[in-house]
């Protein structure tokens, strides 16, 4: 009798007051690929957000690496069980924006009432993700861009001076660098690169203003064509190539963990990998100095350009109310508040994603006493992004990334030339662009 | 005399294999049946938008050199797979077979790795024989000066992948010619030995025709093992490189299809892969059954 009267009152109080009081706060949906360590990170800023006001429930999920993030949101679009915010790595940005399935974040924050200064933000990380009108499809969450580690150890021992963290030395330097150590017998070997497609072709075309692909990479046409069988780029490997016959570079393998541990086992004086290695060398080395510096350059490039990102960015997806897309523009003007970008770049090492929380951290000293966390941002600040620089936007870029992996694989166990390889990847990869082309036109 | 029971009634039987009807129906007929469709559509991931194309994934498919190889390397590697462990298999279970102490315990001993997942399997592998950081490898470079390095050369990862993924196959294999030298008659064996036959002879004459059933069966489970359940192992150790060198078919139906999201060219790779397993198995029915004794 009692828990009947109960439920009438309640009941009645629901229908007399207003809704807000009553009404459950709107639950938002995220699907991300962060786990442990930073998983954690995200945990964090969700809770202080949902903390934060009482109008939005965030709800995080992390559904494994980022393929399978992929893949659970494709799976739940189609069951119309789709989440509000999807994580989705750079490489998938073209199959994005082409999927009919997304709410562009312009879009999102301007219905929202945000008035967002996007010029505020760090231009190299946010180009990435704009479409060829310079709008902003998605919100660049962690952005990281790839730098060299070398073994300060082995280094001051062949007498070599320490390198700038802002100017970056030349690739014919590097060889200088490299030659002495192997043949001095302080390193067993020169260089080694993670994640090569990505540092050595990718990376290396933006710093040097050379086209990856036709119509501004890809951003103004799905009709483009791979062009990096261009003299500079199969220059640059025509002389990774010559190195290995001296040792003075050494294929540790297409991802990181074979080159990081041919650096941290001393087998190779110089490492290139993304920022994120900050913190795992950190971690792992213990019996020698270390320090970072920019991407080398080529001496004829007095300005180099930017270099490019790699990490992910958040997408909303269709399909839901007005109320929710609300807490989604409320969400993601959180996360990039300067408090939360502080934190996030503190925590993970990825990049403060506004000049603001840039300037908050440098005003307070924290570059200062973290330089080499300012090695990165640096070389993606140092110039005004071109059409070149500013990032690529491909179709079914995983199954270029593994052709080019695959050909450059073929130039290192001497079965191909670099001429050959990269045509080949150029022929291999544009066969991609079509069939993808194909399939949205 | 045969004892012959019948149903009765003219629906029981059907509803009984009911079932077994419905479980294949939607885990087997239904999903292949959208591969199938699949494979003649171009479409988006999320289904936005989807088109006819008739056999362009195929023609795309059968004109790419890399495709080709992938069926050459993936042949290649369950021959391989296959022989090695079969014939380890066979070789240690007729050791085992002899043991005269603490059988059980070597028996339960043989038969443990085939509790170990493919991937991990690899994993171990790898922490053996990665150039980097493997034990092995780097004793192998340091002791005998041998250049090993599967991370560059072809040849080296596709041994260490037959390796990895035969290990755990010969206790599979193991079990079963265990079991089958269980079932020869010492009689026969013993008879033989009184004529004079050595052991070779009596190997060859006596067991080996008797296992033919095994073999069989074993050749078909390794093939079959070898096209799809050794992807934890691709995967874990060599990823399909260095340079395609390992890029087995079932691989690539991954590769392309869940990382890369061109569904329609994946399909198209899986309805040629279940083909090619289908004509093997026909193919090994049809010639290598002949040989078969399955009575003794």
């Amino acid at each position: 009798m009692k828990l009947k009267q109960m439920v009438v009152i309640v009941v009645g109080l629901c229908l007399a007051l207003p809704a807000a009081v009553c009404a459950k706060p709107v639950t938002i949906n995220w699907w991300h690929a962060m786990r442990s360590a930073r998983g954690k990170v995200v945990d964090t800023m969700i809770k202080k957000f949902n903390e934060s006001q009482s109008e939005y429930v965030v709800v995080g999920t992390n559904k494994g690496n980022y393929d399978e993030v992929m893949n659970a949101g494709v799976a739940a679009f189609r069951a119309k069980k789709q989440p509000h915010i999807l994580q989705v790595f750079e490489v998938g940005t073209q199959t994005m924006m082409q999927s009919g399935a997304i709410y562009p974040v312009h879009e999102l924050m301007a219905k929202a009432g945000f008035d967002i200064d996007w010029s505020n933000y760090l231009q190299a990380v946010l180009s990435y993700y704009m479409d060829a009108d310079g709008n902003l499809m998605s919100m660049p969450f962690n952005s990281s861009t790839p730098i060299m580690y070398y073994n300060v150890s082995m280094f001051e021992k062949a007498g070599i001076k320490p390198l700038s963290k802002t100017e970056p030395i030349t690739w014919d330097k590097l060889g200088e660098i490299t030659k002495k150590l192997v043949d001095s017998g302080i390193a067993p070997a020169g260089m080694v690169t993670a994640w090569q497609s990505w540092t050595q072709i990718e990376n290396y075309s933006a710093i040097h203003n050379v086209a990856f692909a036709s119509k501004a990479n890809g951003y103004e046409g799905l009709d483009c064509k791979l062009m990096i069988n261009n003299p500079t780029v199969v220059h640059h490997i025509e002389r990774l190539k010559e190195w290995t016959k001296d040792k003075r570079f050494m294929y540790g393998g297409q991802k990181y963990q074979g080159p990081k541990a041919e650096f941290i086992a001393q087998n190779a004086a110089v490492y290139m990998d993304s920022v994120s290695g900050i913190a795992k060398l950190k971690k792992a080395v213990h019996d020698f100095k270390w320090d970072a510096a920019p991407l080398p350059v080529e001496a004829s490039m007095k300005k180099p350009q930017n270099s490019i990102i790699g990490g992910a960015s958040l997408w909303v997806l269709k399909g839901h109310s007005d109320k929710e897309y609300k807490g989604v523009a409320a969400f993601l003007k959180f996360l990039s508040s300067n408090e939360m970008q502080s934190y996030w770049h503190k925590e993970t090492g990825y990049f403060p994603i506004t000049m603001n929380a840039y300037n908050d951290l440098k005003s307070k000293g924290y570059f200062k006493e973290n330089p080499l966390q300012a090695v990165g941002i640096d070389q993606l600040n140092r110039a005004v992004p071109t059409k070149i620089s500013r990032g690529l936007r491909l179709g079914y870029f995983v199954q270029i990334r593994n052709i080019i992996n695959e050909e450059l694989e073929l130039v290192w166990n001497g079965k191909k030339s670099p001429q050959e390889a990269l045509d080949s990847a150029v022929k291999r990869g544009n066969v991609q662009l079509r069939t993808f082309e194909k399939t949205y036109k | 005399m045969i004892k012959k029971s019948t149903f009765k009634s003219g629906y029981l039987p059907y509803l009984l294999i009911l079932p077994q009807i419905l479980i294949t129906l939607t885990f087997f007929y239904w999903p292949a049946v959208q591969g199938l469709r699949q494979s003649f559509f171009l479409s988006d991931p999320f289904g936005q938008s989807s088109k006819f194309v008739w056999f362009y994934n195929y023609i795309e498919l059968f004109t790419d050199p890399l495709y080709l190889k992938s069926i050459m390397i993936t042949v290649t590697f369950s021959i391989a797979v296959a022989t090695v462990s079969i014939t380890l298999g066979l070789f240690i279970a007729t050791m085992a077979n002899r043991a005269l102490r603490a059988t059980a315990l070597v028996r339960t001993l043989l038969i443990w790795p085939y509790a170990v997942a493919p991937a991990i399997s690899g994993i171990l592998w790898l922490f053996l024989l990665h150039p980097s950081y493997g034990i092995v490898a780097l004793a192998i470079d340091k002791w005998l000066g041998v250049e090993w390095n599967p991370v560059l050369y072809g040849r080296d990862a596709m041994i260490m992948i037959t390796m990895a993924s035969s290990w755990k196959q010969i206790s599979y294999n193991f079990v079963f010619f265990m079991a089958g030298l269980q079932a020869i008659p010492k009689s026969l064996i013993e008879a033989a030995a009184i004529d004079g036959a050595s052991s070779f002879k009596r190997f060859w004459a006596i067991t080996f025709p008797l296992l033919t059933p095994t073999f069989f069966f074993l050749s078909v489970m390794n093939i079959i093992y070898s096209f799809f359940e050794t992807f934890g192992v691709i995967h874990t150790v060599t990823q399909g490189g260095p340079g395609g060198s390992t890029n087995i078919l079932v691989y690539k139906v991954y590769q392309d299809g869940f990382v890369g999201l061109n569904l329609g060219s994946s399909a198209a790779q899986s309805v040629v892969l279940m083909s090619l397993i289908i004509l093997i198995t026909f193919l090994q029915f049809r010639y290598v059954e002949k040989k078969v004794q399955y009575t003794g």
